[in-house]
């Protein structure tokens, strides 16, 4: 069980990677896998801001209690600056 | 193909015409056009680079589109947003809306400049004197989002 990970724009840059695979290990929800992420040292503190970090579940924005599943593409970003 | 995210640059004439072209019925054009500035929160300007999540990007202004279809009475759409680097006076957004009457075109092209302000994913950086930065989003755009939201 493993999705795919993208990180965006400043974030990318803060974690220091724009893609991986991980393993589910268990999380249930985006926000779940979020918490599990941000959890594995320093390097990654920077996912667990909430007030700087959107995310998305097969590319549509998408809340912390959305469930995630094998395969899925999921990706974390800051809050948007377009147009 | 009402939504495009391309590097190229846009000819507003060129898309004004054919949003139009033929299309009787339609009696307002409303359009937006977003440029670079050469300044922002005190800081000059030199270039600014567009990034964004291919893919989603798209899907995410077919949908604010859709919703402004929904909303009113509208005749034709077309949103252009470029991406990848851009200087001071360059085109960055474009957003067109024809209709019968001009109530309908207004309001969905300011729509559709709302929502894709806060839900179409780009992200901005700019090149100034002191450095390289991400721009940080604005309240006031989710505040002009949201008041959408409030049923007008």
């Amino acid at each position: 069980m493993s999705v795919k990970v993208l990180y965006f724009a400043a974030l990318r840059d803060a974690v220091d990677c724009s893609e991986e695979i991980v393993e589910l290990n268990g999380a249930k929800t985006l926000g779940e896998l979020r918490a599990h992420l941000a959890a594995r040292g320093e390097r990654w503190a920077p996912l667990a801001a909430t007030r700087n970090v959107r995310m998305a579940r097969n590319q549509h924005m998408a809340p912390g209690d959305t469930a995630v599943s094998d395969g899925d593409e999921i990706a974390f970003f800051p809050p948007v600056t377009g147009g | 193909m009402s939504v495009s995210v391309q590097q190229d640059d846009f000819d507003i004439g060129a898309e004004i015409t054919a949003l139009t072209r033929g299309r009787h019925q339609v009696g307002a054009l409303a359009t937006f056009t977003g440029l670079v500035r050469d300044m922002n929160d005190g800081s000059g300007v030199h270039a600014m680079t567009l990034e964004h999540y291919p893919g989603m990007t798209e899907t995410a202004l077919e949908d604010i589109v859709e919703q402004a279809r929904g909303r009113w009475e509208i005749d034709g759409v077309r949103v252009i947003h470029r991406f990848g680097r851009l200087m001071p006076g360059d085109q960055i957004v474009f957003v067109a809306v024809t209709s019968a009457h001009r109530g309908e075109s207004f309001a969905a092209c300011e729509f559709i400049m709302d929502f894709l302000k806060t839900r179409a994913p780009f992200w901005k950086r700019e090149e100034t004197p002191q450095g390289v930065r991400w721009v940080d989003a604005r309240e006031a755009d989710d505040s002009a989002a949201e008041r959408w939201e409030q049923g007008k």
